[in-house]
């Protein structure tokens, strides 16, 4: 806990577990104004999670586990609504840009403190982008995912980073408005301006802690105390402390919240790496929840009195197919059989959870560049064999590679999966071999590195409202995955990429996601599965995010 | 005396180096790597090839162990990948969970197997000591994991007597100065804590303590057998002694002997019975530590495991040995 | 030497000395058995595990592989369908016939079990063999070599060799288990050479100028016979454990649509709130067969024990 402007009686009590508790205490009173709405006030929540973060620094994180804490305890510029993929404002009030997409002016909010009390403004905005611009060492580089995705390049890149930097400059024109400049356009703005890892960070905090310091240690890295003891945001939560010995995070209510101020005095994430002990510490009441229900507990917890809240489905899986090794597999037509000879209606209805539907095309519904009247593939043997006879290749024999090892929310059982999957290509006359490889253990490098399989699963969950961050990472460029290299389907996805004005840039991802689905068809697109967490009745307020998103703020125990 | 000890520390350094050579290479040849375990989902093959220059693993194998083995001479095993802690950091924390775990299931398992044994011995051939030798077998048939799940479906979940998992309940804000909990608990006078380490301990104390259980009952009632038909007690017993004092004094004394070296060699078997009990019961030691290396391909984490493990026994064998070096002379000389 | 093995390496030696009497004791060793209650147990059940093993394709009702639109027709994420005319134990999680995978589970735990043990017992045997007709350093070195597995907890060697797999299949399952009896038989079979040597027809036939070779294959390794089936009993039953806890572990088998109870039991770990049934019916299976298996094989090496001789 940072606190550099409390009075100094609080600074003097800050020691031991006695001084937390009064801290607290006090706090309840002040909250009491502040918290509105429904729902009771105070209280612990205690909620299970799978796995532990790696650090609290956003830039530095790209997974679930850590961002699930970072998003409690800091904001972006622009934000989610909540329970949709829409953007909504965050810690700028609004924001536009010039048409050609590279000048963007966001408006902030004021009266922002960050946790150590220092004041949020545009200057604030300027320091954390040009921190990320200005990264040095490879070993930082290397772990800033995100913004190498949205920003491509650094002012000096290190290692074998290459890309062109997007970034150019921020100008903090005024306390409340920030400019940020780019060299081009790029289709994932302005939401990518919601992405956890560019969240905002204390400036003061960054310096004092050496934030940028990142040192490798082996096969590894360290990080700053900023990034494991200090982390400073803006957030409705505080950062509380990570007992590694029990596995418990904790973030306290943050009482100078300048937006509707958090209800809970603490929430505590509690690192429950097995799926069924998780289920049962559920059960015996000493957690109030987890994440990730394996789907086949839905109907048990419910029958239990869980409230299983479902996300809104915002992922993809597919069956890649690799067209380098087997030849007939260039042919569109037995691409084609292979989509009717998949029954997906049967494994979404068998093996998948309530709320998952067969994917038509390569990006879930709610995402601008979703075509309705895209080319149809229903269950249909005789017709996958009729095309395989076509083509000539009737006797095909085919690897199909799967993971193993992993749940992800679009597969939450690979192994099954695949053998549903396999099941019906059998039915079609397709001889498949099935190439089990764990996840961690040389699959994604199997698949998308050496390309060594005919078929394999994979899916993607969305990072934000882009059909650029669904088909543009499929398909945008070649790729060992599937083995093709078709410069006009590039050049389609490259071109829907560039288009600024909106409804262009959706019409334009609609006509290829049409042709993705009849002239291409380089994989077939599977199903959109929603992942869910479960809580207890005694939870209220906690809102199922498509983007797993979810804000502990305007939660509430009974 | 202190030349045997050097000796036999020696004689153990070239069996760690190769294991140590042999264990890396075997991992470094493995596909996935610590890049792509690092990057995680949304990491392309481009990324992670950066990754791996950054890390250096894009140099020779023999470089690379080169400075693996200097790290390691420091005392420095590399971080994990799940964690991304300091490994050395990481078995330090989980170790006391381990080893309290383990000592309460060798306090149930000796507890009760010493009396057991030695009743079914005294009632040889009779029902108690049928059942006793049946009950044994049936003990080590049983998976660990199988036993774990049914005491937490019985006592956790349908009577709810105990907790069903982890070592301590999320709401109690315990101050851990030892990583015992319990005896943190008592340290700090935190007496409900302590209870509430305890209660935890139960279930997968249990568990984790059938195999040896079934082991020492069956060594006691053997040895008790054996020690009955030595010249001693049959001498105690012509000479008219009353029967509890030859039970007592000569009976169960000698007989104790070769079941204190049985309970020292159940650390091993408890270490490999905690992976599979951590695992069940949630318990964040190193079982536990091991299991979830192995689901995610930690390989730092393995390597320093597995050569922790070597390592602890050799110096657990060397330990025993010197007590025996103190016991019997003679074996000093070999 | 080290001391902690000692306990170990005796229970193995002394099974190794029962070697020096002959067949004829066999013989009288069976007999011994047949009075033994607990033999009997032990007897049935493997015979019974045995017989549906071998006839498994033969009893089991339905096809164990292939899905039931039935059965499909019922399945979802949560729920499997449970017991229904034609179906008596219901579905497994594919909408496969459950108690038709269950018998032929058997078959394929039989499989991992013999194979694991098999391959234990041939490279036990090769490196016994070798150090006990040799002796000398090849002796010392191997022996070494043995001492040094046999020190490792055979789970945690089975775990590290099942974790390091490159590829897992059925067969790295297979192979980590059978490393774990491998310095068990090595060890059993020396011995039970090197009391042979000392024995009187082994002496007889070396005065007699009868070839080393033609001993070791003629006399030494025949009369080895009653140990080694003890102790490979045994093993039957651990390495059928074993090969349950590696597949409970996530490191079994990745194969789906095996039948193996092992990986039953595996695979139903996503389901024990559904149908437990999916996980008790092979757990118990396996237990009644690992105690089947130590019953006959305790009760063996008792009846073969030269204490008990009277």
């Amino acid at each position: 806990m940072v606190h550099t402007r409390t009075a100094r009686w609080r600074r003097l009590a800050v020691i031991g577990v006695t001084a937390a508790v009064a801290l607290s205490l006090s706090a309840c009173a002040q909250s009491q104004r502040g918290a509105g709405g429904s729902g009771n006030v105070g209280g612990t929540m205690v909620f299970g999670v799978a796995g532990a973060p790696k650090n609290f620094d956003p830039i530095f994180n790209d997974d679930g586990e850590s961002f699930r804490p970072i998003r409690q305890m800091y904001e972006t510029l622009v934000t989610y609504k909540p329970g949709t993929a829409d953007l909504a404002p965050g810690l700028a009030k609004s924001w536009e840009s010039t048409p050609d997409g590279k000048t963007w002016t966001f408006h902030l909010q004021q009266g922002v403190k960050f946790h150590d009390g220092t004041p949020f403004n545009a200057a604030a905005v300027c320091f954390n982008f040009d921190r990320w611009f200005n990264m040095k060492g490879a070993a930082a580089q290397s772990q800033m995912i995100y913004y190498g995705d949205v920003f491509e390049g650094f002012a000096h890149n290190e290692g074998d980073t290459t890309g062109q930097p997007l970034y150019k400059s921020c100008e903090a024109k005024d306390d409340g408005t920030a400019v940020i400049n780019l060299n081009k356009y790029k289709g994932a703005l302005p939401a990518a301006f919601g992405l956890t890892s560019l969240s905002i960070s204390s400036p003061d905090a960054l310096k004092k802690y050496d934030a940028d310091k990142v040192t490798q240690s082996g096969d590894s890295f360290e990080y700053s105390s900023y990034a494991t003891e200090h982390p400073t945001g803006t957030g409705p939560f505080k950062f509380g402390g990570f007992d590694k010995a029990n596995g418990t995070i904790t973030l306290v209510r943050n009482d100078d919240y300048w937006g509707q101020k958090a209800k809970l005095d603490k929430v505590i994430f509690k690192i429950i790496p097995d799926e069924n002990a998780r289920k049962q510490e559920l059960r015996s009441g000493t957690i109030d929840g987890y994440d990730y229900p394996s789907p086949a507990d839905y109907k048990s917890l419910k029958d239990d009195g869980f409230n299983v809240a479902v996300r809104p489905a915002f992922n993809i899986l597919y069956l890649g197919i690799n067209q380098k090794n087997n030849p007939a597999l260039r042919d569109l037509r037995v691409r084609q059989a292979i989509a009717y000879a998949l029954d997906r209606d049967s494994l979404v209805r068998n093996k998948l959870p309530e709320g998952a539907t067969v994917a038509t095309q390569f990006m879930p519904k709610a995402v601008a560049g979703y075509a309705d009247d895209v080319q149809q593939y229903p269950h249909d043997v005789n017709k996958a064999k009729q095309l395989l006879a076509e083509a000539g290749a009737s006797n095909l024999t085919l690897q199909f590679y799967y993971p193993t090892e992993v749940t992800r929310p679009y597969m939450p059982n690979p192994q099954e999966i695949a053998t549903v999957l396999a099941e019906s290509l059998k039915e079609a006359g397709i001889n498949v071999q099935l190439v089990p490889r764990p996840w961690n253990g040389g699959y994604k490098d199997d698949v998308q590195k050496a390309g060594k399989q005919d078929l394999h699963l994979l899916g993607w969950t969305g990072d934000y409202n882009d059909a650029g961050n669904f088909v543009g990472t499929f398909f945008g460029r070649e790729k060992a995955e599937f083995g093709f290299n078709d410069p006009s389907l590039f050049a389609e996805i490259a071109a829907a990429d560039g288009t600024v004005d909106p409804a262009q840039h959706a019409a334009a991802y609609q006509q290829v996601s049409r042709d993705l689905m009849s002239r291409y068809l380089p994989a077939i697109p599977i199903s959109n599965s929603p992942p869910a967490f479960v809580v207890n009745k005694k939870i209220h307020g906690l809102v199922p995010s498509p983007l797993t998103d979810e804000r502990w703020g305007p939660v509430s125990k009974d | 005396m202190l030349r045997f000890v050097v000796r036999r520390l020696l004689q153990a350094v070239p069996t760690l180096l190769v294991l140590s050579i042999l264990l890396f290479a075997w991992l470094r040849s493995l596909p996935g790597g610590p890049a792509t375990a690092m990057l995680g989902d949304k990491a392309t093959p481009a990324k992670i090839a950066q990754l791996n220059q950054v890390l250096g693993l894009d140099q020779p194998i023999y470089l690379q162990y080169l400075r693996f083995l200097r790290r390691v001479l420091t005392g420095d095993f590399g971080n994990s990948l799940v964690s991304g802690d300091p490994v050395v950091e990481e078995i330090g924390r989980a170790f006391p969970a381990t080893i309290e775990l383990s000592v309460v299931a060798l306090i149930i398992a000796v507890g009760l197997g010493i009396p057991l044994g030695y009743l079914a011995a005294r009632y040889r051939g009779r029902m108690l000591d049928n059942v006793t030798v049946v009950g044994t077998l049936v003990g080590v048939a049983v998976p660990v994991f199988f036993l774990g799940y049914l005491l937490k479906y019985v006592f956790a979940n349908t009577l709810g007597w105990f907790p069903p998992s982890g070592r301590q309940a999320v709401d109690i804000d315990a101050t851990h100065v030892t990583g015992f909990f319990v005896l943190d608990g008592m340290m700090t006078g935190e007496w409900d804590a302590a209870w509430d380490a305890l209660v935890h301990l139960v279930l997968p104390g249990l568990a984790l303590a059938t195999i040896p259980l079934a082991v020492i009952v069956r060594i006691t009632r053997a040895s008790v057998l054996d020690v009955v038909n030595e010249d001693y007690v049959r001498t105690a017993n012509a000479k008219g002694l009353a029967p509890g004092t030859i039970r007592g004094r000569h009976v169960l004394r000698n007989a104790l002997l070769p079941v204190s070296t049985t309970i020292g060699l159940q650390t091993g078997l408890l270490l490999a019975g905690a992976v599979l009990t951590e695992k069940v019961f949630n318990w964040g030691g190193l079982g536990s530590l091991l299991a979830e290396g192995i689901d995610r391909k930690d390989y730092p984490r393995l390597q320093a495991l597995i050569l922790l493990a070597a390592f602890v026994y050799v110096v657990v064998n060397l330990l025993v040995d010197i007590s025996y070096a103190i016991i019997d002379p003679r074996v000093r000389v070999r | 030497m080290t001391s902690l093995l000692n306990i170990r390496r005796r229970r193995v030696d002394e099974l190794a000395e029962t070697a020096e009497g002959g067949t004829s004791l066999t013989v009288d060793a069976l007999r011994r058995m047949a009075r033994n209650p607990v033999a009997i147990i032990g007897a049935v059940i493997v015979a019974v595990f045995v017989l549906l093993a071998l006839f498994a394709p033969w009893i089991a009702p339905e096809d164990p592989y292939t899905p039931f639109q039935v059965l499909k027709d019922q399945l979802r994420a949560d729920s499997i369908p449970g017991p229904q005319p034609g179906f008596p134990l219901g579905s497994d999680e594919f909408g496969r016939d459950f108690l038709s995978r269950l018998i032929v589970g058997a078959q394929q735990s039989l499989v991992v079990g013999v194979m694991a043990t098999l391959i234990g017992l041939a490279v036990g045997m090769v490196i016994g063999g070798l150090a006990g007709a040799l002796g000398g350093w090849v002796d010392t070195l191997l022996m070494r070599l043995t001492d040094i597995m046999l020190s490792v907890p055979s789970l945690l060697l089975a775990i590290s060799i099942a974790a390091l797999a490159r590829h897992p299949s059925q067969w790295t399952v297979i192979i980590a288990v059978a490393m774990v009896s491998v310095p068990i038989f090595a060890r059993l079979l020396r011995g039970s050479m090197l009391a042979q040597r000392a024995s009187d027809h082994v002496l007889a036939a070396t005065a007699l100028g009868v070839r080393r070779r033609t001993i070791v294959f003629r006399h030494m390794l025949p009369n080895s016979v009653g140990p080694v089936i003890v102790q490979a009993t045994l093993t039957l039953a651990t390495s059928i454990i074993d090969a349950a806890a590696l597949s409970f572990l996530g490191l079994g088998d990745p194969d789906p649509a095996r039948a193996e109870w092992g990986l039953m039991l595996g695979n139903a770990q996503r389901y024990l709130d559904v149908r437990p049934e999916l996980a008790f019916y092979p757990a118990v299976a396996i237990i009644v067969v690992a105690l089947g298996f130590t019953l006959l094989g305790e009760s063996m090496r008792e009846a073969l024990d030269p204490k008990n001789r009277r």
